[in-house]
């Protein structure tokens, strides 16, 4: 069985910043909520309460880099650049200040609803110049992503999971590089953050099948190495599918779709997550049900794509254990 | 010791200037030059501990914004001095009031003449909203309430450090409509970090006219005691009292000195445009004329040729 992790970040950033002057934890009222509570506790000299005041926060910690700091800023993802866009972009994005920018509860991984779910933060940050985008999509990404955040010269935005989180991979985030977890030739699988376990599902059961399909997961969203991605879209036959934690409009759906456009690729393409529209308060298996983000949604996409359909049941996802394809799991070198 | 005379020969300097400034260009920020400029001469003259400029004198043209592909990047900083820990830092909040700060560094030997001539020329560094590549200038402050916050994080991470020098801001009344402002000040009253200064130029303009009539903000002073600045409020005109508000005890707060200021002074006839002083742009070479000849005579000085 998969390994779940429980709350993974709290120990790597503990490990990762206790000790390091430099680094300062900045939290707005969400402190445990961020797995940062026991940093606060044991390391208060690093550690700084901003409250309810994000405007003021991304000012203060672009202050913080000029002073030469590299602030880990904690919150909500969605409200780290919704109500203080301008001050992420003016006083932090703008002067490229070493700020990591620790967003959590990225998409439905909330029930908060719509003002709780960051849809379309990866849209947002791909459009702001000198911006890094990163993204965890198991508990050894969260275990590595303030190394992998820290070691960027500019600003960055990560969408980090919280609570008990499964062990997909076992290689630390490499920045830069794209995880291939199958090797197949029939149809290429893009996926991110929490719909990567989702597709890994979905392949198994496409490989029981009798189709083969090579999976991409992506840490890395920008900067983006576009011909390797080209390079993997030439070893499939049929075409593309791209599954996402967010808005099709922006996010690794559209980064696939330009990166093609871009090089004339004639192949198709299926862009699948939230599909124009908000979403609403649930558990997180319902809403990516609700609104097509799981495994059965990519099995629907695929089967669009071939035009066929594969007599994939909802039991073939639910006994495709993931650990199958562990082995496969290994970074790509870009 | 620098004396009054001196600091005001500054401020009278820098009104000369902003004046020529305008009527050559038929208009200009002339207002923030009556309100602001002994505010801005008592920091660069008497109390900003700074130390030689380190960039030259006559601005380099703008060389690109901040990329990973612009290693050469640099702000306008350097027109301050060094950023080294026993020195002062200075923001403009109100990045707007970029003229009346460019002729503060002219008249304090920190930027030549030359650099005015260059204000607003497409591919200038010299900016009419004072960029962060700007003379004098370290972050990009266009957009209004973010100076306070971003100077309280350098306060905050200098005072980290060691750094016995101060961060100041020159900020405008107008800020205060901005929530992030009252978001620095409890934020700084939170930390303690009393090593950041604010001076305010309350002139109780904005920019569709009286603050009274946009948006009415009430007493300020109050607003920041209760919000746990240290606030001292002047005569803005007064460099007396400017030298006096500085000393006010503001341990574990930041001090906000607000400088209460006429938006006509030293140009009479700007009244005239009230209420809309914010950038005052000639309607006809008439009043242009008018404006020269008039305000020349305020500052002591003959009307500007502006016919070739």
């Amino acid at each position: 069985m998969v390994e779940m992790v429980n709350r993974p970040y709290a120990s790597a950033f503990e490990s990762f910043a206790a000790g390091n002057p430099d680094i300062l934890c900045l939290s707005a009222d969400l402190t445990s909520s961020c797995e940062i509570d026991g940093f606060r506790d044991r390391h208060p000299h690093q550690f700084l309460s901003l409250g309810m005041a994000e405007q003021n926060m991304m000012s203060f910690a672009g202050g913080l880099g000029l002073a030469g700091f590299r602030p880990f800023i904690h919150t909500f993802g969605v409200f780290m650049y919704r109500r203080p866009y301008d001050q992420l972009m003016a006083s932090i994005a703008y002067p490229r200040r070493k700020v990591r920018m620790m967003g959590f509860l990225p998409g439905v991984t909330t029930p908060g609803g719509m003002t709780h779910q960051s849809i379309e933060d990866i849209s947002v940050m791909r459009s702001i110049p000198n911006m890094t985008i990163l993204e965890t999509g198991d508990a050894t990404e969260v275990e590595s992503i303030c190394e992998a955040a820290d070691s960027i010269d500019g600003p960055v935005w990560c969408r980090v999971l919280r609570g008990s989180v499964p062990r997909l991979f076992h290689t630390p985030i490499k920045v830069g590089e794209m995880r291939e977890l199958s090797s197949g030739d029939d149809i290429l699988v893009v996926t991110s953050g929490i719909c990567t376990e989702e597709a890994m599902r979905a392949c198994a059961a496409f490989a029981n099948a009798g189709l083969s399909i090579r999976h991409l997961h992506l840490h890395t969203i920008k900067p983006f190495n576009t011909e390797a991605l080209l390079d993997q879209i030439g070893s499939v036959k049929h075409g593309v599918v791209t599954l996402e934690n967010h808005v099709t409009e922006g996010g690794i759906g559209s980064l696939v779709a330009e990166t093609m456009a871009d090089a004339g690729v004639g192949k198709k393409l299926v862009r699948l997550g939230l599909q124009d529209t908000y979403a609403h308060g649930g558990s997180r298996p319902y809403l990516m049900r609700y609104y097509g983000l799981d495994a059965l949604a990519l099995v629907k996409g695929i089967e669009g794509l071939m035009g066929q359909e594969f007599g994939i049941t909802e039991d073939d996802l639910a006994t495709a254990r993931v650990d199958d394809v562990h082995s496969l799991v290994k970074a790509e070198a870009l | 010791m620098r004396n009054e005379r001196q600091t005001d020969k500054v401020a009278l300097g820098i009104r000369r200037r902003v004046f020529e400034h305008a009527i050559r260009n038929n208009g200009g920020y002339l207002s923030q030059a009556c309100s602001a400029a002994e505010q801005l001469a008592w920091l660069y003259n008497e109390e900003l501990n700074l130390g030689a400029p380190t960039l030259p004198l006559i601005p380099k043209p703008f060389e690109g914004v901040p990329s990973p592909g612009n290693p050469d990047y640099h702000t306008g900083a350097g027109y301050n001095g060094p950023s080294t820990p026993e020195f002062d830092r200075l923001f403009i909040a109100p990045a707007h009031y970029a003229l009346v700060a460019y002729a503060t560094l002219i008249e304090v030997g920190r930027m030549a003449p030359e650099g005015l001539e260059m204000f607003n020329q497409d591919g200038s560094s010299v900016e009419m909203i004072g960029a962060e590549h700007s003379p004098g200038m370290e972050v990009h402050n266009g957009t209004l309430g973010i100076g306070l916050s971003t100077a309280s994080g350098l306060a905050y991470g200098r005072r980290l450090r060691g750094d016995t020098g101060r961060t100041w801001v020159f900020m405008s009344d107008g800020e205060v409509q901005e929530g992030q402002t009252w978001e620095a000040v409890q934020a700084c009253a939170h930390h303690g970090i009393d090593n950041v200064l604010a001076m305010m130029d309350v002139n109780d303009q904005q920019c569709d006219g009286a603050m009274s009539s946009v948006m009415e903000v009430g007493d300020i002073r109050t607003k920041f005691l209760n919000f746990g600045a240290a606030c001292v409020e002047i005569d803005g005109h007064d460099l007396n009292a400017m030298r006096d508000a500085v000393h006010e005890p503001h341990d574990g707060k930041p001090l906000i000195i607000l400088a209460r200021t006429n938006p006509f002074h030293t140009m009479s006839i700007l009244e005239e445009r009230f209420p809309r002083l914010h950038y005052v742009r000639f309607k006809s070479e008439v009043e242009r004329a008018r404006f020269n000849t008039s305000i020349a005579a305020d500052l002591g000085v003959d009307p500007v040729d502006y016919t070739h």
